[in-house]
């Protein structure tokens, strides 16, 4: 089946917009500071050159131009309500990356997007349970609960969101857990943030795969800080970025303790090129990645797809 | 036995739903115990003798690695099981298990544990099925983990 014929729209997940050739054309972004998060991981902040930064939400992605080496998608990371400049962290894994993370203040970097579907924190945030009255009473709604899991650099795209949720639910309720999976406590990103998130009222936990000397954190699957986590799974929305397989096992894990598949949110990656999808290099099944994701629901076919050798 | 400890076995995960007499069997075997920070509840190479429900508190599983030192392999807490070697010969500790906070668990005796087992096979078999599952649980976790799942094949 073509990749755009017959394709329902992500239910609650907005698609990226069909932009046409001026969304081919990078935009020149000045690198303002850079961040070392690991050994091979940095986050660079971006401010335009000309005008003013782009409006984006969180989960999407822009294509990065290292100029003179190629281009490469990149997930935003900074939140859309903040006043900085533009954040993508960036992992060191190829030409292009590695080109990027060498990037020093005052280099030149091109940006084309914002991409692709977000994490609907919009819809998030408007399940809520209804407002009811009993025996004369008005009971408060409760706001649901979010979990966001992200193994590896998966919790760049979802940095935002959680800024985002923090900012949001610090008077209205509804609890936000954080779960965060490393290869060993080297490779934990964005320390700083997960710090301040459990300062913001987060429960926020991180394990490591491996552990290292001074390590006094948890050791194990990142399914297993989430069997400990406190969130209710019937009014939970569920936010997951990492390793297929990670998020595969994730969603079940999430499944298992009662969560409706339909309210797990993953992210997707392929190789996306042009971002409009024309090309169809991101194409996953029924979906161009680019277009159609990254974030999708879990449920029925991406849970298949998650599953399933790609022909 | 005390009728409070009988409650703090069946409280725990492992035992949750069984019947109040398999409960008491069980609680027949058990003690209440604390450690402190950096305690072992159990050391490699020692007789494996007891099985730890834990209550409270987190537990390093480790190893010694001659010029590294100990080494975590994997960290429980609450809910969780510690020390499956009592159950099966030689009986011997494969590993450590150290406090990392001020842990509460009930220790039973595997060696009483394994005799009311036999005498009563189908508290035996009700007991076999819960340990299987949190076995298969800990394979599978531990088979995901060697897949290197942050390594370069699966950067993102």
């Amino acid at each position: 089946m073509p990749a755009d014929q017959g394709v329902a729209v992500p239910t609650g997940l907005r698609r990226g917009k069909d932009r046409g050739t001026r969304a081919l054309t990078p935009v020149p972004y000045r690198v303002v500071s850079r961040r070392r998060e690991t050994d091979d991981v940095t986050t660079l902040s971006l401010a335009p050159v000309a005008g003013v930064a782009m409006a984006f939400r969180p989960g999407q992605f822009n294509m990065l131009t290292a100029f003179g080496v190629g281009e490469a998608a990149i997930s935003i990371s900074s939140a859309p309500s903040s006043s900085g400049p533009l954040e993508h962290t960036v992992r060191d894994v190829g030409t292009v990356t590695h080109s990027l993370c060498a990037a020093r203040v005052g280099d030149l970097v091109g940006v084309r997007g914002p991409f692709g579907t977000d994490w609907g924190l919009a819809e998030v945030d408007d399940q809520v349970d209804t407002l009811h009255t009993l025996g004369g009473t008005t009971h408060a709604h409760l706001r649901g609960d979010v979990v966001v899991v992200a193994g590896g650099i998966g919790l760049a795209p979802l940095r935002g969101a959680v800024y985002e949720l923090l900012a949001r639910r610090s008077h209205d309720g509804g609890g936000v857990v954080v779960c965060v999976g490393a290869r060993d406590p080297s490779q934990i990103v964005f320390r700083d943030d997960l710090e301040e998130w459990t300062r913001a009222g987060a429960e926020v936990s991180v394990t490591v795969d491996v552990s290292a000397p001074g390590w006094t954190g948890h050791v194990g699957l990142v399914t297993s800080v989430l069997g400990d986590a406190h969130f209710d799974p019937s009014r939970t929305t569920a936010l997951v970025c990492g390793p297929e397989i990670m998020m595969r096992f994730t969603a079940r894990a999430l499944t298992d303790r009662g969560m409706d598949p339909g309210r797990i949110r993953v992210s997707l990656e392929r190789n996306m090129q042009c971002g409009v999808a024309w090309c169809g290099h991101c194409q996953l099944g029924p979906f161009l990645l680019c277009r159609d994701g990254p974030v999708l629901p879990y449920a029925g076919i991406v849970a298949h797809l998650l599953t399933e050798p790609e022909r | 036995m005390t009728k409070e400890l009988a409650q703090l076995v069946a409280g725990h995960p492992l035992l949750a739903g069984l019947p109040g007499d398999a409960v008491a069997t069980v609680a027949g075997c058990a003690r209440n115990m604390a450690f402190s920070p950096g305690a072992l509840l159990l050391a490699e190479g020692d007789p494996a003798d007891t099985l730890y429900l834990v209550r409270r508190g987190r537990v390093a599983i480790e190893v010694h690695s001659p010029g590294r030192g100990q080494i975590v392999i994997e960290t429980v807490g609450p809910g969780a099981v510690v020390g499956w070697s009592w159950l099966v010969p030689p009986y011997r500790w494969h590993f450590d298990a150290r406090a990392i906070d001020p842990v509460g668990a009930i220790a039973v005796d595997g060696a009483c544990l394994r005799q009311k087992a036999e005498a009563d096979p189908a508290l035996g078999y009700a007991l076999m099925k819960r340990v299987a599952a949190i076995l298969l649980e800990r394979l599978q976790m531990t088979r995901v983990r060697v897949l290197d799942l942050y390594g370069d094949d699966g950067a993102r």
